[in-house]
């Protein structure tokens, strides 16, 4: 495959970025907005051709007997250090980079389009479509980097443009807080990221993910994903331990850690729910769809070196998707903003993922949680943008956050009704919707590592469907509040809007029967899917029941949720406030780490190291102040002091002479 | 009668020690420059001597004295334009009132 299209993939949402940046003032909002969908779009079909040209050309570059290959498109030296050190930037095709692309692209387009109608009017239109480009080129870029490094550095861009998304709303302070907390939370993590890269590229001597975690193919330069890798199974790891840890283990937990933070993995997750701040389709691109799930992308990338690792960190990966998946399932059952419900239930999903890649094996079923991970993230990408856009479509139309402005939505906006609803069962795994396909993979390969698993994520899967339809019937039915108030009533919003909801409830519809294990798996061989009734029947069941239990208590308006509420007192409230999450971490930060680490080291600061920096000036100064006069600028008393010294050299002279 | 070396010596003596007086004690920036040339005029006729009394078939002396006299004149020159540029501006050429520059 020629590399023009692939560059091109990358260097049209940057120059995209650059135009609109740049110039995007002197524009109109309409021109701004457009060019953005335009360049989005392009790329969108460039980025299609490129993935279907991976999958469907038969070309031996990507396919060998049935077996997919790792391809690199260009990989170009970009920094070098010394013959070894060498860091790159490239483009690698795989399938996981390719269905990234597609996922990618897709929901970006749908955002451009939809934000066209979201943000209209709104102030900084051109910069925000700036902002989108930077953060579609960055993420593209970090899903098909050929090294972690390269991946590490459009991991940083994307958690930057993350930020500056955030905090688009820059005069409302609770945005600005919100893009301080993502931006710092992910940079503690990505410090663990950096050391974990720093150890595992020390020891095994290379960047490059083909020679990580791929050995060559037969008789080419192509790549097959493999545990025995090009380097002989990271011999240069034998032995070496780290307060009684494999080396090898910690430097994959530490990378792990950087994806925790990227994909608010329990108890780096508290950034999410915050980064609601941002405008909501930002939401539905970054904190939804792409951005966070990066972190699973990363442990897919490194998967082979996972499973080297005699299951340590991936058994270390699956608890803490378990944990991080139940814990914001309930959390999401008690909270009020439409946005953070879904916030929470991106982080429980993601979990989800999570937890499908820790308790994939190759000995299981051929790795199949991997091909369930990747599913979940491809059927989770589209119909939690859908959920998000949804949601941001009805707070476009009443103009609040909260579920209590909302309800009886459903006859004023039926396009929106009936989008949501079917995202809805989707991500509550009700057939045929994708969402059930995806899950019930994950459930499968959960309950094939171990039945404890399997009945832990059934049981979140249960908290899922409640959840989402808890908010459904919150917004669509229950009790209709005064809409008289408004100054119209709540209707759908333009064909701008509606148009990539309906578009992205279609794909959740469908995407279920793409046989995803053809196309994606931990090592490129095809895995048949077939539904496995033991475990599809169950977890519909209690899908459904759990569905029935909200509709009982959230169809219409009834003092149940409320009983139920004062019922399990402690726990609701403790729910509702996250578990204090946010109280540990603001006691942490400032009353331990502030008042015990950071005040020493700033008095340390301010008078030891500052002091005797002034201290040396003040020498310097008082030195030069005392010779000074010397310097009159006075010709004649130059003249003077040189006529003196001359004599007194000629007397000294002529002293020795004479003596 | 014959002329000594000390002959021209002692008048260059005099003429250097008048001109280091003068350097010092005046104030006018022309009486200065007067008296830097009386300095470099006698320093210029111990060159001629001591090249004709000791090394009378060298010429480096004079040559040396010539470059000194074209010098100065360059230097006469620079210095009478900035006397001049300086009594413009200040309408007055007293080296010590000279210290608007001064930190």
């Amino acid at each position: 495959m020629a590399p023009t299209i692939p560059l091109l993939i990358l260097a049209i949402p940057l120059t995209m970025f650059l135009v609109l940046g740049l110039l995007g003032p002197k524009m109109s909002h309409k021109f701004a907005g457009w060019l953005g969908v335009c360049g989005m779009g392009t790329t969108l079909v460039l980025a299609y051709y490129t993935a279907f040209t991976y999958f469907f050309s038969g070309s031996t570059d990507f396919i060998a007997g049935a077996d997919r290959l790792q391809y690199i498109v260009f990989n170009q030296d970009w920094l070098q250090f010394y013959d070894k050190l060498v860091i790159r930037l490239g483009f690698l095709l795989d399938p996981i980079s390719a269905l990234m692309l597609v996922v990618i692209t897709t929901i970006s387009f749908c955002v451009h389009l939809y934000s066209l109608g979201y943000m209209e009017g709104e102030k900084g239109f051109q910069r925000y479509y700036a902002f989108l480009q930077l953060f579609s080129f960055s993420m593209l870029g970090l899903v098909v980097a050929t090294n972690i490094f390269q991946m590490y550095i459009f991991w940083e861009l994307v958690g930057a443009s993350s930020y500056l998304l955030i905090g688009f709303y820059y005069t409302r302070h609770s945005a600005v807080a919100a893009s301080k907390k993502a931006f710092i939370v992910t940079r503690f993590a990505d410090l663990g990221f950096l050391i974990g890269i720093l150890i595992l590229s020390y020891y095994t001597g290379t960047f490059n993910f083909t020679d990580l975690t791929s050995a060559p193919a037969a008789g080419g330069l192509a790549y097959q994903i493999n545990e025995v890798t090009a380097f002989g199974a990271f011999s240069s790891f034998e032995g070496a331990t780290f307060m009684g840890c494999s080396l090898f283990s910690l430097a994959l937990i530490l990378i792990f850690m950087g994806g925790m933070g990227k994909s608010a993995m329990m108890p780096l997750h508290i950034w999410l729910p915050d980064a609601m701040e941002g405008p909501t389709p930002v939401s539905a691109l970054i904190h939804a769809a792409t951005m966070v799930v990066a972190g699973v992308y990363l442990v897919a990338r490194l998967f082979p070196l996972y499973i080297l690792d005699d299951c340590t960190a991936l058994t270390f990966i699956t608890v803490v998707g378990a944990i991080t998946a139940f814990y914001a399932a309930v959390v999401a059952c008690t909270q009020v903003d439409i946005k953070r419900v879904l916030a929470f239930s991106t982080i429980s999903q993601i979990a989800f993922m999570m937890v499908a890649l820790g308790v994939a094996r190759p000995d299981i079923h051929d790795g199949m949680g991997y091909m369930a991970g990747m599913f979940h993230m491809f059927t989770h990408a589209m119909f939690k943008a859908l959920l998000f856009l949804g949601a941001g479509a009805l707070i476009h139309a009443v103009h609040s956050n909260d579920y209590t402005a909302m309800g009886g939505l459903r006859k004023y906006m039926p396009i929106t009704h009936i989008t949501f609803l079917i995202g809805c069962l989707a991500i509550a795994g009700i057939p045929p919707f994708s969402g059930f396909f995806s899950k019930d993979e994950i459930l499968t390969a959960a309950y094939q590592n171990h039945f404890f698993w399997g009945a832990w994520m059934s049981m979140v899967a249960a908290l899922t469907a409640f959840y989402m339809f808890r908010l459904y019937y919150r917004i669509f039915w229950w009790n209709e509040p005064d809409y008289s108030s408004h100054h119209h009533h709540p209707h759908d919003a333009p064909w701008v809007m509606t148009l990539p909801l309906v578009f992205l409830a279609l794909v959740s519809c469908v995407a279920g029967f793409i046989p995803f294990g053809e196309f994606v798996t931990w090592n490129g061989e095809p895995y048949h899917i077939h539904l496995d009734m033991g475990v599809a029947i169950p977890s519909v069941v209690i899908a459904v029941c759990a569905i029935a239990l909200a509709t009982v208590m959230y169809k219409k308006e009834n003092p149940l949720p409320d009983k139920v509420a004062a019922a399990t007192g402690g726990l609701w409230t403790a729910a509702y406030h996250r578990f204090y999450w946010d109280e540990i971490y603001m006691f942490v930060t400032h009353k331990i780490i502030f008042n015990l680490i950071c005040r020493p080291i700033a008095w340390f600061d301010r008078h030891i190291i500052d002091g005797s920096m002034d201290g040396m000036a003040w020498v310097a100064q008082r030195l030069s102040i005392s010779i000074r006069p010397l310097q009159s600028g006075n010709v004649q008393y130059y003249v003077w002091v040189y006529l003196a010294g001359v004599l007194l050299l000629g007397a000294a002279a002529a002293v020795c002479i004479l003596l | 009668m014959e002329i000594k070396l000390l002959y021209f010596l002692i008048p260059s003596l005099i003429m250097f020690c008048c001109g280091v007086y003068g350097f010092l004690t005046r104030k006018n920036m022309i009486a200065i420059l007067i008296s830097l040339e009386l300095m470099l005029n006698s320093v210029d006729i111990n060159f001629v001597v001591f090249n004709r009394y000791l090394y009378p078939q060298a010429q480096e002396g004079m040559f040396f004295t010539l470059f000194a006299i074209a010098i100065a004149a360059a230097e006469t020159a620079l210095a009478i334009a900035i006397i001049i540029n300086l009594y413009r501006a200040t309408q007055n050429v007293d080296v010590c009132d000279a210290n608007k520059l001064k930190g």
